[in-house]
């Protein structure tokens, strides 16, 4: 009996990976938010235990309207959607993490206090007291320079 | 009939798949940037429970304003490259007497190097720093501030840790840290609600 030819074998693999690749959803992490430009800053820490943290991006929308809007994981959304936001996420934890969760704030270099202010209340409110400002690594005299 | 050796499958293109693969993760991945300050919001206060009363000398009010103006204790405008240097200042002061820190079981500061101004703050465990924005403030400044103020803490702290332990802050033993925070340099920060 003939050897069975492997010559098409790499076509095979060629076909699932397009397949793969055009059916995998890359997580949309800026829809209709522009990506938010970090501020820099030296007093960072590195958020250990991804899995604990959970993402609000604050940035100008893509069609340019006013005001900041903010993405929870990757949904457009508005301030009063946080609490049930982090309700789900404790959801989905046991309940000796809960404790450690950690809210990451990622905000645009020229997002409005008022917006983070607002995200801080809606947090406190419900108990999700460890927040870290997402920053890039660098000396915070630069912010201001812009 | 006589087997035949099964042909071996030509690994030659393997390669190829492999870097294929490499290169879809590589281009379709982000790296989330994971650094940033991290900071711990008070509790939700009960309405009805009066906050303490503090004296003026023992606060350093910073306020920032819709134009990303730094005022300094209602008097002083401020850069903010001198920012860390005044929290530092004030938080280090150290101008207690014993009697007047008796009433809340605190010794005046040992280790403070501060000029000991009686107009400024008596202890660092009583020093507080207030900070108010404005709606309409940059986030840009405002995460500034908060790394100049968090900064004057730390160095205060590493300046601690290596005059009494030879090593940095963040190098010492938790037990170590735990008493710097509380009882050396404890990081009072409070956020007021910002004007409108």
């Amino acid at each position: 009996m003939p050897g069975i030819s492997t010559a098409s074998l790499p076509d095979i693999v060629f076909m699932l990976l397009f397949f793969f690749m055009v059916t995998t959803v890359m997580r949309e992490t800026d829809l209709k938010i522009k990506k938010p430009r970090l501020p820099k800053a030296d007093q960072v820490k590195k958020l250990e235990r991804k899995s604990l943290v959970s993402y609000i991006y604050v940035g100008k929308s893509k069609d340019g309207s006013p005001g900041d809007k903010l993405q929870l994981n990757d949904r457009v959304s508005d301030i009063k959607d946080i609490k049930s936001f982090i309700f789900a996420e404790r959801a989905t934890h046991s309940e000796a993490e809960i404790p450690l969760l950690t809210t990451s704030i990622k905000a645009d270099v020229d997002a409005y206090v008022g917006t983070i202010t607002d995200i801080k209340i809606e947090l406190r409110d419900i108990n999700a007291l460890k927040i870290n400002y997402s920053t890039l690594k660098g000396s915070a005299l630069d912010n201001m320079k812009r | 009939m006589a087997r035949r050796d099964t042909p071996e499958i030509n690994a030659g293109s393997m390669a190829d798949i492999a870097f294929l693969l490499l290169i879809f993760f590589l281009v379709t991945t982000t790296m989330d940037i994971d650094t940033g300050i991290s900071r711990k919001l008070p509790e939700k206060q009960d309405p009805n429970i009066k906050p303490p009363v503090l004296k003026e000398k023992n606060v350093f009010e910073v306020n920032v304003n819709r134009r990303n103006e730094i005022l300094v204790e209602g008097e002083h405008y401020m850069q903010i490259k001198d920012l860390r240097k005044e929290a530092m200042k004030f938080i280090d002061n150290g101008g207690g007497t014993a009697e007047s820190l008796q009433a809340e079981g605190i010794t005046p500061c040992t280790w403070c190097e501060g000029s000991k101004d009686p107009a400024s703050s008596d202890h660092p465990k009583k020093a507080i720093i207030s900070l108010q924005s404005d709606r309409g403030t940059s986030y840009a400044t405002y995460i500034s501030v908060q790394n100049e103020l968090v900064g004057a803490y730390t160095d205060l702290r590493n300046r601690y840790a290596n005059q009494k332990y030879g090593r940095d802050f963040d190098d010492l033993t938790n037990d170590q840290q735990e008493l710097i925070k509380k009882d050396i340099y404890p990081q009072i920060i409070s956020e007021a609600e910002p004007t409108k």
